[in-house]
């Protein structure tokens, strides 16, 4: 059979799921550190907390969430099947979810012994992810600018970890490292390389698919990975101690903002020629997503052109809110609001027989459940760029924050109930035509 | 390039613009509207399934031996979308909005993924196993036209 015309691989519903129940937890727990610590979270992006808080967010849940997607979306959309899914679904979600708490629980209580114990734990259970999803990307026959996106992404992805281990070995065995320069290539390559290129791969496919879009211009499909790429791996070659060209590496950073900034406006633009008028909670997500990407390429931008802005601790502290609660967890929230539901649909679809009515993917989460998830967290967002000026304002945005979050988890809970539910319901009704 | 199933191809297109005005007129509570292009919609969507399963699949699976194949998944997959347009038409009868655009939103997320995998997989490996043949074309074409 050829690979990518059927549901028959898509994985278990449980393997998905687990990982987007866990990430609005992280969420949370983000959300109650900033309130704890107020405005003294982003004195500087050095201090534990927001190194805490940073790992709450980039792994626990942006993380957790984009690695079930790729589960299930990889064998379904990308006809590239994973080795062992089972054993590889139970090795990540424990390793995102146990790492990130010892890296949390490392950074706040400042202890080498949880750094020690993250490294090969974190090193094993995610390289391996990262190794198995990268070899199921070239083995598959299918082509195309998705899953070019993709072996870029999780290439990316191979470098953070890379990365993010010798920073946390320096931290577990006090070693002498340049700490600061290998913090910010491993930050770009988690943000920008792999997070910013397996956002495009899969806005290839979804953008033209909700909203009845254009296609992506080919052009665009056809540089927009590879050179974000070599822009990336070229900036963190000018990093190298004692080579250090300013005037170089500013203009590959700018460049690379420039670039995602393309990405923001194209997609922009594709959603306002969409033939389907309906605005749904999905659309809303991207489109604060995308604006939001337009503001942080542009301060990405400023900050490197007034070379005195790396003082000014709120500058960090902006662009942290910009591209996480700002960017990917709308990007995220918004496709959590389309995958969960359709995904319950397709499942209780194996139930059922034809003819039997299945219940459809609003009966999954009432569209204005979502719809106030998404002002909490736009709320938030607001929120939390306002404290940049006005540092009290941390406190609301902190608390909408987690409202946001836990508002995204009942909603998430709702269609696993749901899922639940109607399948039960299903197989009676199927036993009762039996009997009959 | 123009295989045999171009046809087809831009029949997806013309499918997509009427589902998109039907959910509108739903949205909006137009209900004579969305009657008018959903009726159009649903006329074009079951032309377009009668032609690629008594037309185009059956030569394909008969010049390639490909039975179990491609092809039946496609058919599973409009048996599928048989059943959200019924669903459709209950909630057009009963002017419901919600569940109208409930099965509207699950229609098009099935029926994208669907236009996907045969503009990309299925069509292409027809055009390549059936060549120009005039006659299939051409049935083609007049079973499109409703």
């Amino acid at each position: 059979m050829q690979p990518g015309l059927s549901f028959e691989q898509a994985p278990p519903i449980s393997v998905p799921f687990r990982f987007f129940l866990t990430a609005p937890l992280f969420g949370m727990a983000a959300g109650l550190l900033l309130l704890w610590q107020g405005p003294e979270a982003f004195t500087s992006r050095w201090t534990s907390v927001a190194l805490a808080l940073t790992h709450l967010l980039a792994v626990g849940f942006m993380l957790q969430a984009m690695c079930g997607a790729l589960l299930q979306m990889l064998p379904v959309a990308a006809g590239a099947n994973i080795w062992q899914p089972r054993r590889v679904t139970h090795l990540t979600h424990a390793g995102l979810t146990i790492g990130t708490l010892l890296l949390v629980a490392g950074f706040l209580s400042e202890t080498a012994l949880l750094f020690r114990i993250a490294v090969p734990f974190m090193t094993i259970s995610l390289g391996a992810f990262a190794l198995i999803v990268l070899i199921a990307l070239f083995r598959t026959p299918a082509q195309g600018p998705t899953i070019i996106s993709l072996r870029i992404a999780v290439f990316g992805l191979v470098v953070t970890i890379a990365l993010g281990a010798t920073l946390a070995s320096a931290f577990g065995w006090q070693l002498a490292l340049p700490l600061t320069e290998i913090t910010h290539v491993h930050a770009a390559w988690g943000l920008g390389g792999w997070s910013m290129l397996l956002v495009a791969g899969v806005a290839y496919l979804v953008v033209p698919m909700f909203q009845l879009t254009p296609p992506y211009p080919a052009w665009f499909t056809r540089s927009f990975s590879i050179t974000l790429f070599f822009l990336l791996a070229a900036w963190s070659l000018t990093w190298l101690p004692l080579q250090r060209p300013d005037g170089l590496q500013v203009a590959l950073a700018c460049a690379a903002a420039l670039l995602a900034m393309v990405f923001a406006a194209v997609t922009l633009r594709l959603q306002g020629q969409r033939r389907r008028k309906v605005t749904d909670p999905t659309l809303l997500f991207w489109r604060v997503a995308m604006a939001a990407l337009v503001v942080a390429a542009a301060a990405v931008v400023l900050q490197q052109l007034n070379p005195g802005a790396e003082d000014y601790a709120g500058v960090p502290f902006l662009l942290g809110v910009l591209l996480m609660v700002g960017v990917f967890m709308p990007v995220i929230s918004g496709m959590l609001y389309k995958i969960m539901p359709f995904l319950n649909w397709m499942h209780l679809q194996k139930i059922g027989r034809p003819g039997l009515v299945v219940p459809n993917m609003r009966q999954m989460i009432a569209e204005p459940r979502m719809m106030m998830q998404f002002r909490l967290h736009l709320a938030a967002l607001v929120l939390l760029l306002g404290a940049v000026p006005l540092p009290w304002l941390v406190y609301p945005g902190a608390v909408a924050l987690i409202a946001s979050c836990i508002w995204l988890e009942w909603n998430l809970i709702v269609a696993t109930r749901n899922f639940a539910r109607f399948s039960r319901e299903l197989e009676e009704r199927l036993a009762k035509e039996q009997e009959g | 390039m123009s295989g045999i199933t171009s046809a087809l191809q831009h029949h997806h297109k013309l499918c997509d613009e009427d589902f998109a005005g039907a959910e509108e007129a739903a949205h909006k509570g137009d209900w004579a509207a969305c009657a008018a292009t959903y009726g159009k919609f649903r006329t074009e969507m079951l032309a377009h399934f009668s032609v690629e399963e008594e037309v185009l699949f059956p030569a394909f699976e008969q010049r390639t031996g490909m039975v179990g194949g491609p092809t039946q998944v496609m058919r599973s997959e409009h048996v599928q979308m048989r059943d959200l347009l019924r669903q459709m038409d209950e909630a057009l009868a009963q002017k419901n909005a919600d569940g109208f655009g409930g099965a509207a939103e699950t229609l098009l997320i099935m029926m994208q993924q669907h236009n996907m995998k045969e503009e990309n997989i299925l069509y292409p490996m027809c055009d390549q196993a059936l060549g120009q043949d005039g006659d299939l074309q051409s049935r083609i074409a007049s079973g499109l036209t409703v």
